[in-house]
């Protein structure tokens, strides 16, 4: 794993110039997952804030080949490119060795491009997949995904009178993904570098279909200080929230352990998305959102104990 | 030349004619009546016999999004699909067209649900004409053949770069055997050659952007480049054409004029109709009657002035349509039609007939009635609003 010296010193293949909100954390997961692939990487964006402001013509940040084709099929689309380059180098016409990213946003990934992604896993293609988690459709503005949290306030699930922003709990992506039996599956936040870094690091070393499911902050839409965006990430694993974990050929490690585990109100005070579940009579909702962060933490030390 | 006989279906023929293309990649979903052509064409990259990467993906959106990946990192690439997976795959075949990419797809017509039916009529491709896919028709498994290996040049010509579709009548031409005459395996391969150079995703001396967000100062630029690569692909086609007929004496056009040529009387359509309408026209020619047929073959670019040219002396012309247009007007053929020949000085009369849908039989009889139909029209001077043939109504 490089130092952060080294990594600084790498040629940067997501450069400056997009046009991100200021505070966004998309452009800060983009910028260390391409830092950490020291090799030829050819990129695909599914539609969604990374891809509109990364690549307006005839502008583009990417210093690296990329393709956007649409929102629900990065993963297929990534399945066509590296086929063809597996084609094409078994015919000898190409001798690199190349990687292959998809970044999808939880939209892209949980819902629409979920059946895309679950096709490309299960055919093995070697790629990682990279889910930047915003929590919501943020480039239509803001709507509800099964990756929102509960109670969250969307433009879809707004908080109203009589319904608290959304009900459900978010999709449990990983175990989705786990279910597949591909090589890595891994979670985590752009507020620990060497953490990301790592991740990605074995994924691209890693034979087969990878998937990485980071937490991405988004100032408009949860929204935040901009200033505390990578503070707001490390806050959801301390209150874990969002525990930073891979499963490696099936076997779970925990990467972190908070020495003290934060109530999640710490979490949720920070962001307006949050605000109508700390005025009195929803304190019942944060209980059970308490609850239902207790039991998949316990259920994520059995499993990493276990196997 | 060499070349062989073989007895094979449409959908094998389809097959086959990727087998001797060899593409670097395919990726297709199975669907009634295109299946056979993935099964067979995955038994041959069992064999070892392509050196073809296949992707059995999990649905023709896939399917699409894939080949557009595969394309656009320089492979030359191939899929087939039907009806429902045509539908499902429609977000992405305007992105095909719109990046550029030269994709090669065998689509076996098959009518569009509900009501679910597996039969031919063209309402499938027909939603797909202003997708930016050159579009060619096939009359018989001879022609499917023939124009699946002009396909690929056609396509992948640098002053094109669109992706193709060639299509058959399901059923009709899918799943009937033809005894037709094949190229050798080198031949084909010298014929498609090596696809010219494009800019590519696997070329890390020149990194591009594929797929940017366009906004108001660049979007119609982008598009109009779109409208004149199609406007000015008719011209190559027919090189190509020509090229081919050198190597194997069959020369195609963009249509087919049957005994047109002092024609007052004339029916124009797509597909294997086509070889049921010669014969109607024959029993008429002999009993004296000035009758004709025009067969389109390239439907899409439409080369409206060569059909203002061949249909304009023409006392009535009957357009037969296998999809309706569900416009409360006419079906999508007639409006083609129409509009070629509105600026033609000697304005023949038309009249519309829907037929075929759901693969309804089309006999020799069904062909009698329109030409009575357009007898009657000029007897009587009265034109018909659009007719449905071989229906209960
Ligand atoms: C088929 C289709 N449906 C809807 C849209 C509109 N759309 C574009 S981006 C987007 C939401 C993206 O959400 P997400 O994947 O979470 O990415 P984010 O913008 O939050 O980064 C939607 C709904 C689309 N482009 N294509
Ligand atoms: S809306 Fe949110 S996700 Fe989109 S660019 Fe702004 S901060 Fe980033
Ligand atoms: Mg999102």
């Amino acid at each position: 794993m490089p130092s952060i010296k080294e990594l600084a010193k790498r040629k940067e293949k997501f450069v400056s110039g997009h046009r991100l909100c200021p505070g966004c954390g998309a452009g800060v997961v983009a910028r260390l997952v391409m830092l950490a692939i020291d090799k030829p990487v050819v990129v695909g964006c599914a539609t969604g804030c990374l891809e509109v402001s990364s690549t307006i013509f005839p502008y583009t940040s990417w210093d690296t080949p990329f393709i956007h084709s649409a929102f629900e099929n990065v993963a297929a689309t990534i399945s066509g490119v590296e086929s063809a380059y597996k084609a094409l180098k078994k015919q000898g016409k190409i001798d690199k060795d190349i990687v292959f990213v998809a970044f999808g946003g939880d939209g892209g990934t949980y819902d629409i491009g979920l059946q895309s992604l679950s096709g490309a896993a299960e055919r093995g293609h070697r790629m990682l997949y990279v889910c930047y988690n915003n929590q919501a459709y943020m480039n239509t503005g803001i709507q509800r995904s099964s990756a929102t949290p509960k109670g969250a306030s969307t433009t879809t699930s707004p908080a109203g009178k009589v319904i608290p922003g959304k009900i459900q709990f978010s999709k449990d992506i990983m175990s989705i993904m786990i279910a597949h039996r591909i090589p890595y599956v891994a979670q985590t936040i752009p507020g620990r570098w060497n953490d990301i870094v790592n991740k990605v690091e074995k994924a691209i070393n890693t034979d087969g279909f990878s998937f990485i499911n980071v937490l991405s902050p988004c100032r408009l839409g949860w929204p935040h200080k901009p200033e505390l965006a990578m503070e707001i990430t490390r806050l959801a694993v301390d209150t874990c929230f969002w525990p930073l974990y891979e499963v490696i050929d099936g076997k779970y490690k925990l990467n972190y352990k908070p020495k003290e585990k934060k109530p999640i109100t710490e979490w949720l005070k920070i962001q307006a998305r949050f605000a109508h579940l700390l005025k009195p009579g929803n304190e019942h909702i944060v209980e059970e959102i308490q609850k239902e962060i207790d039991r998949r933490w316990e259920d994520l030390l059995r499993k990493c104990e276990t196997s | 030349m060499p070349s062989a006989k073989v007895a094979k279906t449409g959908n094998e023929i389809f097959a086959e004619a990727m087998r001797q293309i060899n593409p670097d990649v395919v990726a297709a979903y199975p669907i009634t009546p295109a299946t056979e052509i993935v099964q067979i064409f995955s038994q041959f990259v069992a064999d070892g016999l392509v050196k073809t990467e296949y992707i059995a993906v999990e649905s023709e959106h896939s399917a699409m999004s894939a080949c557009i990946g595969a394309s656009a990192a320089g492979a030359r690439t191939m899929t087939g699909t039907s009806a429902q997976g045509l539908a499902l795959m429609w977000e992405m075949l305007y992105i095909a067209a719109g990046l550029r990419l030269p994709i090669i797809m065998a689509v076996v017509n098959r009518a569009l649900s509900a009501p679910i039916n597996i039969h031919c009529d063209h309402s499938d491709t027909m939603g797909a004409r202003d997708s930016g896919w050159i579009q060619i028709y096939s009359e018989n498994v001879q022609e499917a053949y023939d124009n699946m290996i002009q396909a690929v040049r056609i396509a992948e010509h640098p002053e094109v770069k669109l992706p193709v579709m060639v299509t058959t009548d399901g059923f009709i031409l899918s799943h009937c055997l033809e005894v037709v005459e094949i190229l050798d395996d080198a031949d084909v391969q010298r014929f498609v050659g090596e696809p010219p150079k494009r800019h590519t995703l696997l070329d890390f001396e020149n990194p591009i952007t594929i797929g940017a967000l366009d906004l108001q100062d660049y979007y119609f630029e982008h598009r109009r480049q779109v409208a004149e690569a199609m406007n000015n692909c008719g011209r190559i086609i027919e090189q190509i054409a020509s090229e081919y007929a050198n190597l194997t004496g069959r020369k195609y056009e963009f249509f087919e004029r049957y005994r047109l040529d002092d024609a007052e009387y004339a029916i124009v359509l797509i597909g294997s109709t086509a070889g049921t309408a010669k014969e109607v026209v024959d029993r008429l020619r002999v009993g004296g009657k000035k009758v004709g047929l025009l067969k389109i073959r390239v439907f899409r670019p439409f080369d409206y002035l060569k059909i203002r040219e061949i249909l304009k002396n023409i006392r009535v012309i009957g357009v037969m349509d296998r999809a309706d247009g569900l416009n409360s007007f006419c079906g999508p053929l007639y409006t083609e039609i129409c509009t070629a020949l509105y600026e033609s000085d000697n304005r023949p009369v038309l009249a519309n007939f829907i037929y075929g849908l759901g693969g309804r039989e089309v006999k020799e009889s069904d062909i009698e009635q329109v030409f009575d139909e357009l007898f009657k029209i000029d007897r009587e001077g009265k034109k018909v609003n659009t007719k449905y043939i071989g229906v209960r109504e």
